[in-house]
């Protein structure tokens, strides 16, 4: 059974001159349970849209999502979201935002905590319950916002670019660590880049969009070991096979994506 | 609990204090250098007053100023010592600033309570704020002031018409701001409450009202101010005590170091009830950076 499914989905979005402007078009998408599946894309081609399909955040314009099998009508609680800006709440507490899920759900406040502690630990922020959000880094958020998903067991996960706006080095070491929670509780991922080598490090499988209105415009297995290090993954002679192969396919399409961004510009000026 | 230290960041965790590093040894701390500005600032703003004050002093004394029409600096300070010691015709002046002070407190709480709930509500309910805006954007531009004259006249001269006019002027800054910053709230939040788990009812609670307190906070501390007017005019408008009613009868014996009086004393209050309400803040926005602290500059 499929964990997510999008069938020829179309989203069309109104745009402020009453026109529309189309997001994607007649995009099909299948993600297996426990499988961690990363979607790459030019800028602007709808990557973090079938995101918030499949989170039911939106509803496509045609076509379908689903989830389970069933068809995606609304958000629903068996779906983690991590978002590309900090979504953690800065008047709670570090350890009163992880709890946030639980307590949601209905769990009593004191096993609502104690939970929370427990997946602090597994990110290694004991200590830091008690901190506001602005005392941490951008690092330490991520690691906030990760277990704050992730306590509710959510049997999907979807991300959206989220180490985006992390050095290069906490975004490989927070990789790392990503696969490690993920290997606990194994949720269907959809993890949203525009980063092609931390897509094929993280992943199972690579999915490439094409310039927008996306659409899927080529699917490829990752076949490396796990568990993996995504800090030196890189140096295996087979990711570097795969990196070619897929920025083959992308590259046409990022090519494309700029030269459009470049004539706007020149209509513009 | 084992503790694991962080490891991965290499951030440092300790940035509670963020006025500056401290350098041990490297001359005089800085905390003593803060020290000797702020001795200096009070100093120089004390020195300020006693010149204004003196300049008023003189000027009447060479009959520049005409002390009947303009009051001077000894004799305000010869009725507050009266007021005081002996007390204001109209009893004890304590009593008359207990009454003032119930007024506006009362009217501030109540205004700002009805002034947060409604916003909040017409923020976050499309329909509500669709039905109601119009209404409440045509009450707030008729001057509000004139209310107090109607409730004067429908709850007589007891502080039942000081209190509602004092909510009245309070509600609508609170409102708009309430209002403005139950919309201005972070979709993404939102959004991740929603996945998370929250009703409609928990993110209204958990996130739009917390966000939404920078903007209220804002707007409270103008609005103790006009609390503070809403009964003053209400009490000269009408009323049988109070500091209002204490500068209209000044007014009406020509009495105009008693008016003055009344403004300092007024004045007083209001700046103790400034510092409460950034004690408020600060404590209700503690999970801010420190250097985003509103009113942290004023200091």
């Amino acid at each position: 059974m499929a964990a997510i499914e999008l069938r020829n989905v179309t989203k069309k979005f109104a745009t402020a001159d009453g026109g529309t402007y189309t997001a994607l078009a007649d995009l099909s998408l299948t993600v297996e349970d426990g499988q961690f599946c990363a979607v790459v894309g030019p800028t602007g081609c709808g990557k973090s849209t079938t995101l918030t399909l499949i989170s039911g955040l939106e509803q496509p314009s045609r076509g379908d999502a689903f989830v389970h099998d069933k068809p995606v009508r609304g958000i629903d609680t068996g779906t983690g979201f991590v978002f590309q800006q900090d979504a953690v709440f800065p008047w709670k507490s570090v350890l009163d935002n992880v709890a946030a899920g639980p307590i949601y759900r209905g769990h009593s406040r004191t096993e609502a905590l104690k939970l929370a502690r427990d997946w602090l630990r597994r990110v290694g922020l004991s200590g830091f319950e008690d901190r506001w959000i602005h005392q941490l880094s951008g690092g330490m958020r991520k690691r906030v916002a990760l277990p704050q998903s992730l306590i509710n067991q959510p049997s999907i996960l979807l991300m959206d670019e989220p180490f985006s706006a992390l050095d290069v080095q906490t975004r490989s070491i927070m990789s790392t660590e990503l696969l490690h929670l993920w290997d606990q509780t194994k949720p269907a991922v959809v993890f949203v880049t525009h980063d092609l080598e931390e897509a094929i490090a993280l992943a199972d499988k690579v999915v490439v969009l094409t310039a927008g209105p996306g659409t899927v415009k080529a699917e490829f297995e990752i076949d490396l070991p796990r568990p993996r290090v995504v800090q030196e993954i890189r140096f295996d002679p087979r990711f570097t096979r795969l990196y070619e192969q897929i920025w083959e396919a992308l590259r046409t399409e990022v090519a494309e994506a700029y030269a459009r961004t470049t004539r706007l510009q020149e209509v513009a000026s | 609990m084992i503790d694991t230290p962080t490891r991965t960041d290499g951030t440092s965790h300790g940035i509670s204090t963020p006025t500056g590093p401290p350098a041990p040894g490297a001359g005089r701390s800085p905390r003593a250098q803060a020290r000797r500005r702020r001795t200096l600032l009070s100093g120089s703003r004390f020195t300020i007053i006693v010149v204004l004050l003196g300049v008023w002093q003189l000027c009447v004394n060479a009959k520049v100023v005409d002390p009947f029409f303009w009051g001077e600096p000894k004799g305000v300070w010869a009725d507050l010592y009266e007021w005081f010691t002996v007390g204001t015709s109209q009893g004890s002046l304590a009593d008359q600033i207990v009454v003032t002070l119930e007024e506006a407190v009362l009217g501030f709480v109540i205004g700002s309570i009805l002034g947060v709930v409604c916003g909040i509500a017409l923020g976050r309910v499309r329909l509500l704020s669709e039905l109601f805006a119009p209404f409440l954007k045509a009450a707030n531009s008729i001057p509000r002031i004139i209310l107090g004259s109607i409730f004067t006249v429908a709850f007589g001269f007891g502080i039942q018409s000081n209190v509602m006019l004092a909510v009245v002027l309070v509600f609508f800054g609170v409102f708009f701001n309430a209002f403005q910053g139950a919309r201005e709230v972070d979709r993404n939040l939102i959004a991740n409450a929603r996945l998370l788990g929250a009703s409609r009812w928990q993110v209204t609670r958990d996130v739009v009202l917390p966000s939404a307190f920078t903007w209220i906070l804002a707007s409270l501390h103008i609005s103790f101010g006009f609390a503070l007017i809403g009964a003053l005019v209400g009490e000269i408008l009408g009323a049988n005590q109070g500091l209002g009613l204490l500068i209209r009868s000044s007014q009406n014996n020509f009495d105009m170091n008693g008016v003055l009086a009344g403004m300092v004393l007024v004045a007083v209050i209001a700046l103790a009830a400034e510092a409460l309400i950034t004690l408020l803040e600060r404590r209700l926005l503690r999970w801010r950076p420190p250097q985003t602290h509103g009113g942290a500059a004023v200091q």
